[in-house]
């Protein structure tokens, strides 16, 4: 007897020594696994710092070149390397805005469909089928503005627009010059429709968290639908209106295969939206494998780190307001 | 009442929503004609093209007929070397979002960073992989490209990871801890598997995204004219060779561009569907 518990108390004794051990592997285990974890959240911050650091020492030697002037400097001539970043500029907030001027209004009438018209069975597929049109790769609208939507432009749109405005003080420089299809209002008109699904889809979101009891009360007191959403969801949401519209923005910034097929890769400011153009991305997607000579490889990083600086902000802003209604929201 | 109903004022203000209401359904019938209108093309355009020798032949020379197999190839490997390095990264990522650190100051800054990243011009990635991949190395490669796309993939996953693990009732944990499960445990053995269908679409929707990419391809992993498996060579890739097909002169070439967006459409967006039906199911 008194072997059997002398061996007991040594089997047991031999358990807790496993247990402690298995206690410890466990415990190095979920100390691992946590550290690891962090790990790879700080990795998301060390890719940031990455790009801005590679963009900023990348486009040094064009800096020091240029200075100050390569912002405002119209010139690009990979001959006498001589680059500038205005026409690259011009042309992305040309084209951007063209993008907004359209698909927020037209976004924002969607989203108001969806949440107060659409029958209810309608919404989800509608929903689901503007949101396919987000997943569509800019490579297909590239190819497809390119072969479909331009030689429409040229031949129906834009020589009714040159005819139209001929004789209209200031609209005429805008629709000025031949109809060539390809240029800064056809990447703006194809960039409206790659940003229109972003816009709805946000506006719907917000719409769709105003409380119902707000809405009711105001078509309690006889408003229309449209005085609904016009007096009560806008007005409520507008913080993350803004913001889906500035996510929209910084999309259409930074959008570079269905721009690059369309926009005729000209370094010219043209007053006409109908002329060839070029934007930053395009420029750096045209160029960066043929571009010979350490100047103009770093004078097209440099363009890389205007267009990242400018979506920066736009999109921080964005997420800020999406943040702040967010908090309202609770 | 019948005075109210011919109040002018009142009628104008019917009229005002009767055109506002025509006008959304107006919009709405644009956003979704572009939809059918370009898938329409794609179709007419693509079907025509396709044939076996798209998936058995290399990409000809100009004037040629041929098909798309080293692209097809390159893109393929590039995509799921891409999703290999950048998933486990985003998952951990994730994680710590949704269960360490889920209000600490180094998880709102990441939320924000990544917030960024997630919708910042790919064409900027490219470069910073030029910059750090390409230029020290000397020449363009598959592992560039692989790279490129990989920093694309984190984001991704890194946000539905965390939205799908904050969806899981904190009951769930605390059961868990309950019963002495350490942490990490928990995680993977408990949280992962409530949330496999949220992740795994999160990890569609990044194959989803990256399979149409070519702005970050251009000048990482090039393009190559030959078959190549080799990840320290230039690698061509479906979307860059859409992109130089379509801008050429060549008829062959045209055709096979738009056969290429065809079965890259379709991929995405059966993706994109499959990703969806996954999540629709469990809410």
């Amino acid at each position: 007897m008194v072997d059997l518990a002398l061996q007991g108390g040594a089997v047991r004794a031999r358990e807790a020594v496993f247990r402690s051990q298995a206690l410890a592997r466990l415990r190095l285990g979920d100390v691992a696994f946590r550290h690891l974890t962090r790990a790879a959240a700080v990795m998301v911050l060390l890719i940031l710092s990455g790009v801005i650091l590679s963009l900023v020492m990348g486009s040094l030697p064009a800096l020091r070149e240029f200075g100050f002037g390569f912002l405002v400097s119209e010139r690009w001539n990979p001959v006498t390397e001589n680059f500038g970043a205005m026409a690259p500029i011009y042309g992305t907030i040309v084209t951007s805005f063209i993008a907004m001027l359209i698909a927020v209004p037209v976004g924002l009438m969607i989203a108001m469909f969806l949440t107060e018209l659409c029958p209810q069975w309608l919404r989800r597929p509608i929903g689901t089928a503007i949101e396919l049109l987000a997943g569509i790769p800019s490579i297909i609208y590239g190819i497809w503005g390119l072969f479909v939507f331009a030689p429409f432009l040229q031949k129906y749109i834009q020589p009714f627009l040159i005819d139209a405005f001929a004789n209209v003080p200031v609209l005429n420089s805008l629709f000025e010059g031949p109809p060539y299809g390809i240029g800064m209002l056809t990447a703006g008109l194809i960039l409206a429709i790659m940003v229109l699904p972003f816009v709805t889809a946000i506006s719907r979101d917000v719409f769709d968290a105003v409380p119902p009891v707000l809405k009711e009360a105001a078509y309690g007191v006889g408003c229309t639908t449209w005085e609904v959403f016009g007096h009560v969801i806008l007005p409520y949401t507008r913080v993350g209106v803004i913001g889906g519209c500035m996510l929209g923005l910084g999309r259409a910034l930074g959008e570079t295969m269905a721009v690059t097929f369309v926009i005729g890769n000209a370094h010219k400011v043209a007053a006409s939206i109908l002329a060839p153009g070029t934007t930053i991305s395009a420029s750096i997607a045209n160029e960066f494998t043929e571009a010979v000579g350490d100047l103009y490889t770093s004078s097209l990083i440099a363009l890389g780190l205007i267009l990242f600086v400018i979506t920066f902000i736009v999109l921080a802003c964005a997420r800020y307001m999406l943040l702040r209604l967010q908090r309202r929201l609770g | 009442m019948a005075n109210l109903t011919n109040n002018p004022l009142r009628a104008g203000r019917r009229r005002r929503n009767a055109i506002a209401k025509g006008l959304a359904l107006a919009a709405t019938a644009f956003g979704l004609g572009w939809l059918v209108l370009i898938l329409g093309v794609l179709l007419y355009e693509g079907v025509g093209g396709l044939s076996l020798a798209v998936f058995t032949e290399n990409t000809p020379p100009p004037g040629s007929a041929g098909g798309l197999l080293n692209a097809i190839a390159g893109s393929l490997l590039m995509t799921i070397l891409a999703v290999l390095i950048g998933t486990p990264i985003g998952l951990l990522a994730g994680t710590y979002l949704a269960e360490y650190g889920r209000h600490d100051k180094l998880s709102s800054v990441v939320r924000f960073i990544n917030d960024i990243l997630l919708s910042a011009p790919s064409i900027v990635v490219g470069l910073f992989i030029y910059e750090v991949m390409v230029a020290p190395m000397g020449h363009f490669s598959g592992w560039a490209g692989a790279v490129a796309l990989a920093v694309i993939v984190i984001p991704v996953v890194v946000r539905t990871t965390e939205d799908m693990l904050t969806l899981l009732p904190d009951t769930l944990r605390e059961a868990a801890a309950s019963i002495g499960l350490p942490r990490a445990h928990m995680i993977v053995r408990i949280a992962y598997r409530a949330a496999r269908a949220g992740i795994v679409t999160g990890i569609l929707l990044a194959i989803a995204r990256i399979s149409g990419e070519t702005a970050p391809l251009l000048f990482t992993a090039l393009n190559n004219q030959f078959f190549s498996l080799n990840m320290n060579a230039p690698m061509p890739s479906l979307p860059v060779v859409i992109f130089q097909f379509a801008l050429s002169p060549y008829e062959e070439w045209q055709k096979l561009a738009w056969t290429g967006a065809l079965l890259i459409t379709v991929t995405v967006l059966a993706l994109s569907i499959i990703a969806r039906s996954l999540t629709a199911r469990k809410s």
